[in-house]
């Protein structure tokens, strides 16, 4: 067991760090500002054009076949060096691996991991948050093409994404999980309308929701098999759950930087209870960085998948809500710099997205601890 | 990185496993079974995991400290009553301060809150003394030890606590201890608390969870309500993050710089040490009426925790060594 760098890790880790000498944009924090979301891609694809992204995929679609235990180093650096995290997107590319034929796999991955194409996940509906197999977005057979019809709502990055990843039902006769189908679908066309949602915290550019009017796709751009959207959608959401495949735990490190070093600057200004929430703070990003090397570790015995990822989204909301606390207290929520009220606001959502704590709760007790349900 | 077991240390696991399941306290009478408890210290000992950090040649341990919290997890989680943690920290702090490896059975003793090693001169108690002969404090810098009286009663029934009196009568070992092995031998018994914590809340969990598997109210085993269910899947989660942060803080504990090792390993112990008392708690209220009598395992294991737990600090002490080390970082 060893948490240290072997030679070739310690390598990489240096070019790494040299390379965000000259390469960190300074975005500001992904959850309280729109600026952010504006310089996304270009920071995906410098990060990719640079060997940095997609490490532990498949060389095929231009990953490049490094142990997943390389993402730690990236988690490890980014923070270090005060850069944005890297952009969430494993779990899209972990279902349509998983799911996707290899005609599919070939046209879909490559640009999803270069970063030229921006995709959206067109999962939850109004009538369709936790019970999500409840989804009421049809896709009907018309010729070579699909034709799509719903609403779907709370799509992060959909204001900027050329394609979404739809569930649509497509067969209604059968029991409610086995009538759904995956499909990609362009949002560059007139059937499609996407309007941005203003989450709680003021920015614009994260969140949406996204109608389908008889929007079109061909029926090769279906992902799977017909009726397998089910399943695709639980392989998504499972690695939604994991904090290695998100890389989180270098956006709570960065912050947690941050206020340690407003602490050190005038540690007169700050009180016990503040002084307390930023050590918890500290302590729980550590932990989390530790439990992604566990689980990433744990993938190199191929284990992937499975209820294990509700324990890590667990933790990770954990974290993120610590962290959150902690920015709220040492940054103080009337202050003229909302920066750490916005972080604070944002962190709410992390016990809702990609499934609530208390459907992981239930995940947990029913499917981990065997529990009857 | 790779942070997976090796096939040794996966083996000496479930070697663990094995005995501890063989031989634990399955019930609260059973711990006053002295034949069952006899059996298990003379199969630990001939295991020979008591000396696991004993110095070889060189100084340098048998075996790092990823194995010693490997058997510290398995005695935590069947509340082992045998002596481990008090004779394991004992051999580290001979091994630290260059002394050759003791007699007859000896842990250590510490201050009356548990928080750090005992001063002679100054009322201390030796911890986890079942069988020890004697225990190790600090006389103005230098290792002593002082014979050991009668068993007190125990708040933790499985590792009893022996009082050392102000006026003990020191005898010397004849070797200082540096500030610098000081702070590495806190590091590792930081690190051999947080692994018996992990242990204790999946002994305490499996405990809690198999109850609500069959105790019935309403007409349906307790565990099928989400409200139980709830507190139940904290509780694992919990004891997972800890089990993520108590590894590294042992890795830590031979392959960093002693201050480094401390700081991993006070921040793994803050945490544990929260996440433990709430696990045991949790215990205790899915046992409702039976998890408040003497005669459940559920206080058992909360009593375990509450000594692990002081043991060189519990959450307060540790979230300051985190916070010195950060705030200090981040201001050079």
């Amino acid at each position: 067991m060893n948490f240290g760098d072997s030679p070739a890790e310690a390598a990489f880790r240096a070019r790494l760090r040299a390379w965000l000498e000259d390469n960190n944009p300074g975005l500001p924090a992904s959850s309280t500002s729109d600026e952010y979301w504006a310089g996304q891609a270009a920071w995906h694809q410098a990060l990719y054009d640079g060997g940095f992204f997609g490490l532990s995929w498949p060389q095929e679609i231009g990953g490049q076949g490094l142990p997943t235990v390389y993402e730690v180093i990236v988690d490890d650096e980014l923070a270090k060096a005060g850069a944005p995290p890297r952009p969430s997107l494993g779990y899209l590319v972990q279902g349509i691996l998983h799911h996707g034929s290899e005609d599919v796999r070939a046209r879909l991955l490559p640009g999803i991991v270069n970063g030229r194409d921006r995709w959206c996940q067109g999962f939850s509906e109004p009538e369709a948050g936790s019970d999500l197999a409840s989804l009421r977005t049809t896709a009907v057979r018309d010729g070579e093409d699909y034709v799509i019809t719903g609403h779907k709502v709370w799509t992060s990055y959909s204001d900027a994404a050329d394609w979404c990843l739809v569930l649509a039902r497509t067969d209604a006769d059968v029991p409610k999980h086995k009538g759904i189908s995956a499909f990609r679908v362009s949002m560059r066309q007139p059937g499609v309308v996407q309007k941005p949602l203003k989450m709680i915290n003021g920015i614009t550019r994260e969140f949406g929701e996204v109608l389908f009017d008889r929007a079109r796709t061909p029926a090769a751009d279906m992902i799977g098999e017909p009726g397998e959207g089910w399943r695709l959608a639980m392989t998504v959401v499972g690695h939604e759950r994991e904090p290695g495949e998100l890389g989180y735990v270098a956006r709570y490190r960065k912050v947690v930087k941050e206020l340690a070093a407003r602490v050190s600057e005038s540690p007169d200004d700050y009180g016990p209870e503040q002084r307390r929430d930023l050590a918890w703070a500290l302590v729980e990003s550590e932990m989390l960085r530790q439990h992604v090397s566990r689980r990433l570790s744990d993938r190199l015995d191929g284990n992937s998948g499975g209820p294990e990822g509700s324990v890590d989204k667990l933790l990770m909301t954990q974290v993120e809500q610590s962290v959150g606390h902690a920015a709220l207290s040492v940054g103080g929520a009337s202050s003229s710099d909302d920066t750490w009220l916005k972080l604070y606001l944002y962190s709410r959502a992390q016990s809702v997205m990609g499934g609530t704590s208390q459907i992981q709760r239930n995940l947990v007790a029913t499917r981990i601890l065997g529990l009857p349900s | 990185m790779d942070v997976r077991l090796s096939t040794e240390q996966r083996a000496l696991r479930d070697t663990a496993v094995d005995l501890v399941d063989s031989l634990r306290p399955r019930s609260v009478i059973d711990l006053s079974d002295a034949e069952r408890t006899a059996r298990l210290e003379a199969a630990v000992a001939s295991t020979g995991w008591r000396q696991l950090r004993d110095a070889d040649e060189d100084g340098t341990p048998y075996a790092s400290a990823v194995e010693v919290v490997l058997v510290a997890e398995e005695l935590g989680r069947g509340l082992a009553d045998v002596a481990f943690i008090g004779p394991t920290l004992a051999a580290e702090l001979r091994r630290l301060a260059g002394v050759t490896a003791a007699a007859s059975t000896e842990t250590v003793a510490m201050k009356p809150d548990l928080s750090d090693i005992g001063l002679a001169g100054q009322p201390s108690t030796a911890v986890d003394a079942a069988g020890a002969s004697s225990s190790m404090l600090l006389a103005a810098g230098e290792l002593v030890a002082v014979s050991l009286g009668v068993t007190a009663e125990p708040l933790d029934l499985t590792r009893p606590h022996v009082a050392v009196p102000r006026d003990a009568n020191a005898m010397p070992i004849g070797h200082s201890i540096s500030t610098g092995a000081l702070t590495k031998w806190t590091a590792f018994g930081l690190a051999l608390t947080c692994a018996d914590l992990v242990g204790v809340m999946r002994g305490a969990t499996t405990l809690a969870t198999d109850y609500a598997k069959v105790r019935k109210q309403y007409g349906a085993e307790i565990g099928s309500y989400q409200a139980v269910q709830h507190l139940l899947a904290d509780a694992f989660v919990a004891m997972e993050g800890s089990h993520s942060a108590a590894l590294h803080a042992a890795w830590a504990v031979d392959a960093l710089p002693g201050d480094e090792a401390l700081v991993a390993a006070a921040g793994a112990k803050a945490y544990c040490a929260r996440a433990a008392r709430m696990v045991c708690e949790t215990a205790i209220q899915v046992h409702g009426g039976i998890g408040n009598t003497w005669e459940c395992l559920a206080h058992v294991y909360l009593r375990r925790a509450l000594v692990s737990i002081d043991l060189f600090g519990g959450v307060g002490p540790n979230l300051d060594r985190v916070l010195a080390h950060n705030l200090a970082g981040s201001r050079s």
